[in-house]
């Protein structure tokens, strides 16, 4: 019984240490092919379209909503310590340092990154990346490195559109709907953020840009031969991506800080 | 001599002569190959003569489309040599490896085109990507490969548009297009009628003997494969039971084979309106 129990930890931990294993040799095998000629320009505009244009409707609305609440809870909050001029300074902090990446890059998971593995995942049981490597192209190069890099270029700007939605949102609800002054808001903004929380927030959308792209790149290259397979690959790319940027997150707020 | 740069200078590249016909262009030696844990191949021994069509039969699951891919090196053995004109391709780098592939085609079962690119952009593929041609004449030589199986004025349809046999017309296409000297056809006529998988076969006997490329083919089309094949190998338990000329392959001694091809080849009794007749499949 105890034996079993034992041995059913070791496979586990033995197969979760082996999937990392792949998964490191695939980003860096892809960040390899990156760097080498033939570069797709082409290809990189392509995925830099459908990541990052594609996804401006959802990021718009994820970040008016999440500004507008927070000016909501934020207004409430600061109004029982009679520090409503606050308000700007709270929304936009809070946006700048850890909503706006991380909501960001939840949405781009869930409405791109799902599609990357699907794609890549459906080429991969029509044998079309087989078919790729007959043809002497190299599917890493081919479909892959653009997906990555073109997910590092769009995460920071997707990220800074959602600031920007999210930050007007607080102030169209705090200012238009309950009353904050407007240059109060504007100016404890103003002194509050500093550029280093800007660019720590790029810093982490740039991250969650290679998590996303890495994650749901993986798991389509490598879906089982099967429509449930695909499936599977889907859900466990997008779950795990999540889940990655939400830890990862912690640690680069934990460096930033 | 590539196909795609000359057609008509290509078209008596069918006649292989000499020394070089005789010799193997594909050897594999001791082939082994586990998938899942469960061995598939066991001991492959084969050889695949130049400029000739050559077709692999075998059981489903038994381990041909697998033979295919350790072939152009998608697959590589466990055991085993993979030579190509001479080259183990088990022991090259992938930079190696994607040099001896410029030699090779392959028409997957379900065609494989990109289904984001119309026919005219998978055919044109190779040529974008492997040469340094203008693009009018990519185009030229697309629509030339286009007519050649048939499918004029179908270019700017996506894959999702053509019917099952057009797909397969528009891999050959791509297939053709760079003028390889072999081409690997994995199953060409699955999921087509008796008379369209004809067609196919027709095509594929047909452009060898225009193009002379040395054809290896995957099938389950017995008695059809023996009309259009050189020589004819079987796959039985993961080694090759046997391979022979067609009419020779036909009188095997092999009680495996000889199972296996007179299955398709036993004469069916059917009913018919007017009483019984006998046909054979």
């Amino acid at each position: 019984m105890v034996t079993t129990t034992v041995a059913g930890v070791g496979r586990n931990v033995l197969r979760i240490v082996g999937e990392m294993g792949r998964m490191m040799v695939f980003l860096i095998s892809t960040v390899a092919w990156m760097v080498r000629p033939p570069f797709r320009v082409m290809q990189v505009l392509k995925q830099i379209h459908f990541i990052g244009v594609k996804s401006l409707f959802v990021i718009v609305l994820t970040g008016a909503f999440t500004g507008m609440v927070l000016g909501l809870q934020g207004y409430y909050s600061l109004r029982k310590f009679g520090a409503e001029g606050w308000l700007g300074s709270a929304v936009a902090l809070s946006i700048i340092r850890e909503l706006g990446p991380v909501l960001s890059a939840l949405m781009v998971t869930g409405r791109a990154g799902s599609a990357m593995t699907a794609e890549i995942g459906i080429m991969r049981i029509t044998e079309q990346i087989d078919a790729l490597d007959t043809m002497a192209v190299n599917p890493m190069q081919y479909l892959i490195a653009p997906k990555v890099l073109a997910s590092v270029l769009v995460m920071p700007m997707l990220c800074s559109i959602f600031d920007i939605v999210g930050i007007y949102g607080g102030y169209m609800v705090g200012v238009n709907l309950l009353g904050v002054g407007s240059g109060a808001y504007i100016s404890s903004m103003e002194s509050s953020v500093e550029w280093k929380d800007v660019y720590g927030g790029f810093l982490k959308a740039l991250s969650f840009g290679v998590i996303i792209s890495w994650v749901c790149t993986y798991k389509g290259y490598n879906t089982t031969m099967s429509a449930e397979g695909l499936g599977t690959a889907t859900t466990e790319a997008v779950v795990l991506s999540s889940v990655l940027i939400l830890i990862w997150d912690y640690f680069i707020t934990s460096v930033l800080m | 001599m590539p196909l795609g740069q000359d057609l008509v200078a290509t078209e008596a590249a069918g006649a292989v002569k000499g020394t070089e016909a005789a010799t193997p262009v594909i050897r594999l030696v001791g082939v082994e190959k586990a998938l899942g844990g469960q061995p598939v191949l066991k001991g492959v021994n084969l050889e695949i003569p130049r400029g000739k069509v050559t077709t692999v039969i075998g059981k489903s699951g038994g381990g041909k489309s697998v033979l295919l891919k350790h072939m152009i090196g998608l697959l590589r053995p466990d055991r085993g040599q993979v030579l190509v004109d001479g080259t183990d391709i088990t022991r090259l780098s992938a930079h190696d490896l994607n040099e001896v592939r410029k030699k090779f085609a392959m028409l997957f079962q379900g065609a494989a085109l990109f289904d984001s690119l119309t026919v005219l952009e998978n055919v044109a593929f190779p040529l974008r990507e492997k040469t340094k041609l203008k693009a009018a004449e990519v185009d030229h030589k697309v629509l030339e490969m286009l007519e050649a199986v048939g499918l004029t004025g179908m270019g700017h349809k996506f894959p999702a548009e053509l019917s099952g046999g057009m797909r397969k017309r528009a891999g050959l296409a791509r297939a053709l297009v760079m003028g390889p000297e072999i081409i690997l056809f994995d199953e060409p006529t699955t999921g087509l009628d008796p008379l369209l998988a004809r067609t196919i076969h027709d095509l594929i006997l047909e452009t060898q003997r225009r193009f002379g490329f040395t054809a290896v083919m995957v099938s389950h089309e017995i008695p059809e494969i023996f009309g259009i094949s050189d020589y004819v190998a079987m796959l039985l338990d993961g080694v090759i039971a046997e391979m022979a000329p067609p009419e020779q392959f036909q009188r095997t001694r092999h009680p495996g084979v000889r199972e296996f091809i007179n299955v398709g080849t036993r004469p069916e009794v059917v009913s018919s309106g007017a009483g019984r007749e006998t046909r054979g499949l």
